[in-house]
């Protein structure tokens, strides 16, 4: 019976690639999916193209392909990668002129249409209210605020471009999995109605679109994680996957990480919210089905996943600009290191009150002690602790102001509490981003969609 | 007895716009059957009482041995607007392994993972 053995790339911008080489060289992959977009780095890539109109695409695709593909292309690997962000033909572009200048061959397609910041009113106007996922609230009270709306795509455009002879796939926008389910459906042939198999390709895409997480990385467990072998050698996921779509997930041998019940399954969950009704734009899927079956050695069956029809809506998700943050980390040294921090909080804010900083909201947290776990941390000692960091926050509407929180801390190093030290020093504010899902009739996105190759000799 | 959820169980979570999302994965069905019945929905919400201002959703996976949990409005807005020093909400996880539960002393004897490692 035939099967396909589909690795995991990045699980997002600024992930390491050189795990991907293990994938390719002794992992036998016909395919990497690479996940290089989280729900905002559109926003980041927004903020590159302003500055430099070529560059919405991110800035790691071209050395990570220039140093895989030479490993790749004997061994008739083939990619499906989200970087081309904001602009996936700028990104082709880039990727094109890089293996030109190489010497190297490729067929690079390049899918689009997934954009729509500039479509917001004819949307609108065609009937779509682009409500608030979750509050229902109107569009128009952003709407000038976009920085980047785009819509997720299914695997449709990747398995025509894989069809058409692709071998490197730039995508903006898709549904994460669809990396990983448009190989699948090319392969095998599956149908667009064939809601099993299609359930089944989306939960390997699922298992595999964050990298080492599938694999051990992140293995939120007490005690637990120090168990996982050499992460320094983490392999990274490999499913093999056949006709019925039925999956086992393992690794390249010789790597580091672990896969089993207990790692698969964590990554199986993550950022999945009703799992009988996990959306994605070609297929719904059930995970109450699904078996995963510990096999040993590195390796866990996937089968059972249950499927219903595609929504007729895709989602979109938009990005705005929603004021700036400010913010400041100073250290005290023992004694009396946590009634100091918060002395020295006191003096900010008295600062900032009499010197009139407008500010919307502040967050005070003490990194060490209470940042994370919040009334869950234990503070049975706060009041002999050898040292303490404070973190000030705040969120304000006018960037000159987040730009000069850190001018209120210095002066408290002569004049302040004592034994005071590591300041961070004045750090720049920073731009704050409001996330607004919201749905859209698929035809009027898909209409636009288009796939295009390029062959570079 | 009081039983720390972390020797039971283990947890990943995530984000996605203002949710933060939380996999509780029992070690064993033994373990899952207390915490299915202990780590209510409820419970969970005055767990993060300090962070999520909306709802919590609870859907149980028998087939993984698994709790999922959604916490509405429990990013500030969102991953890009939080000022939280863990404004992906990468944490909540372990803040829920931190949950003390109720458990009766025989039941807890008879847990594998509180067998293996005797106290």
């Amino acid at each position: 019976m035939k099967t396909v053995r589909i690795g995991a790339g990045l699980g997002f911008y600024g992930d390491s690639w050189l795990p991907v080489r293990a994938s390719i060289e002794r992992g036998g992959v016909q395919y990497i999916g690479s996940d290089h977009l989280a729900e905002l780095t559109l926003a980041i890539l927004q903020k590159d193209r302003a500055r430099n109109p070529g560059a919405g695409f991110t800035r790691d695709l071209v050395p990570m392909l220039s140093a895989l593909w030479p490993l790749a292309q004997p061994r008739g690997v083939r990619f499906v990668l989200n970087a081309g962000g904001l602009d996936p033909l700028a990104a082709r572009a880039a990727l094109a002129a890089a293996f030109a200048a190489n010497g190297w061959s490729a067929r690079i397609a390049a899918v689009t249409g997934d954009d729509v910041i500039d479509r917001i009113d004819e949307l609108r106007a065609a009937g779509e209210p682009l409500a608030h996922l979750d509050t229902g609230a109107d569009i128009a009270a952003v709407r000038s605020r976009l920085v980047f709306a785009n819509a997720y795509l299914g695997a449709r455009p990747i398995a025509h471009a894989l069809a058409q002879g692709a071998d490197i796939v730039l995508t903006g926008r898709v549904a994460d999995a669809a990396l990983f389910l448009g190989p699948l459906v090319h392969e095998f042939g599956w149908a667009w109605d064939d809601w099993q198999r299609l359930a089944q390709g989306l939960t390997v895409g699922h298992l595999l679109e964050c990298s080492g997480q599938a694999t051990g990385g992140n293995f939120g467990a007490a005690g637990a994680w120090a168990q996982i072998p050499d992460l320094g050698h983490i392999g990274y996921p490999i499913a093999e996957v056949s006709e019925d779509g039925s999956a086992v997930i393992t690794k390249a041998p010789g790597t580091g990480g672990r896969v089993d019940f207990d790692t698969v399954r964590q990554q199986l969950l993550y950022e999945v919210h009703d799992p009988h009704r996990y959306v994605s734009p070609d297929v719904v899927l059930d995970m109450g089905t699904l078996r995963l079956g510990d096999l040993g050695g590195d390796r866990v069956a996937v089968t059972g996943a249950s499927g219903r029809p595609r929504p007729d809506r895709l989602k979109i998700v938009a990005g705005y600009e929603d004021g700036w943050m400010g913010s400041s980390v100073v250290g005290f040294c023992w004694p009396d290191a946590y009634r100091k921090a918060q002395a020295a909080v006191a003096l900010v804010k008295q600062s900032l009150r009499e010197q009139r900083v407008p500010i919307d909201e502040m967050l005070v947290e003490y990194p060490g002690l209470d940042a994370f776990l919040g009334p869950h941390a234990d503070l049975s000692r706060r009041d002999d602790l050898n040292e303490v960091w404070v973190r000030v926050a705040i969120r304000t509407q006018d960037k000159r102001h987040a730009d000069g929180l850190g001018r209120h801390f210095p002066w408290l190093a002569l004049s302040g509490p004592p034994y005071m030290s590591g300041f961070h020093g004045i750090t720049p504010g920073s731009q704050l981003l409001g996330v607004w899902p919201a749905l859209v009739a698929r035809e009027l996105v898909e209409s636009r969609v288009d796939v295009s190759l390029v062959e570079v000799a | 007895m009081r039983l720390l959820l972390a020797r039971i169980a283990h947890a990943r979570s995530g984000d996605k716009a203002d949710r933060a999302d939380i996999g509780l994965f029992a070690y064993d069905a033994p373990s899952y059957a207390v915490i299915e019945r202990e780590v209510t929905a409820e419970r969970v919400a005055a767990h993060f009482a300090w962070l999520a201002d909306g709802p919590v959703e609870r859907y149980p996976l028998d087939n993984l041995l698994a709790l999922k949990f959604v916490l509405n409005r429990a990013l500030q807005g969102g991953a890009a607007r939080s000022l939280r020093s863990d404004n992906l909400g990468k944490t909540i996880g372990a803040a829920l392994l931190r949950m003390q539960i109720d458990i009766d002393p025989m039941e807890a004897a008879s847990l594998p993972r509180l067998k293996t490692r005797a106290g």
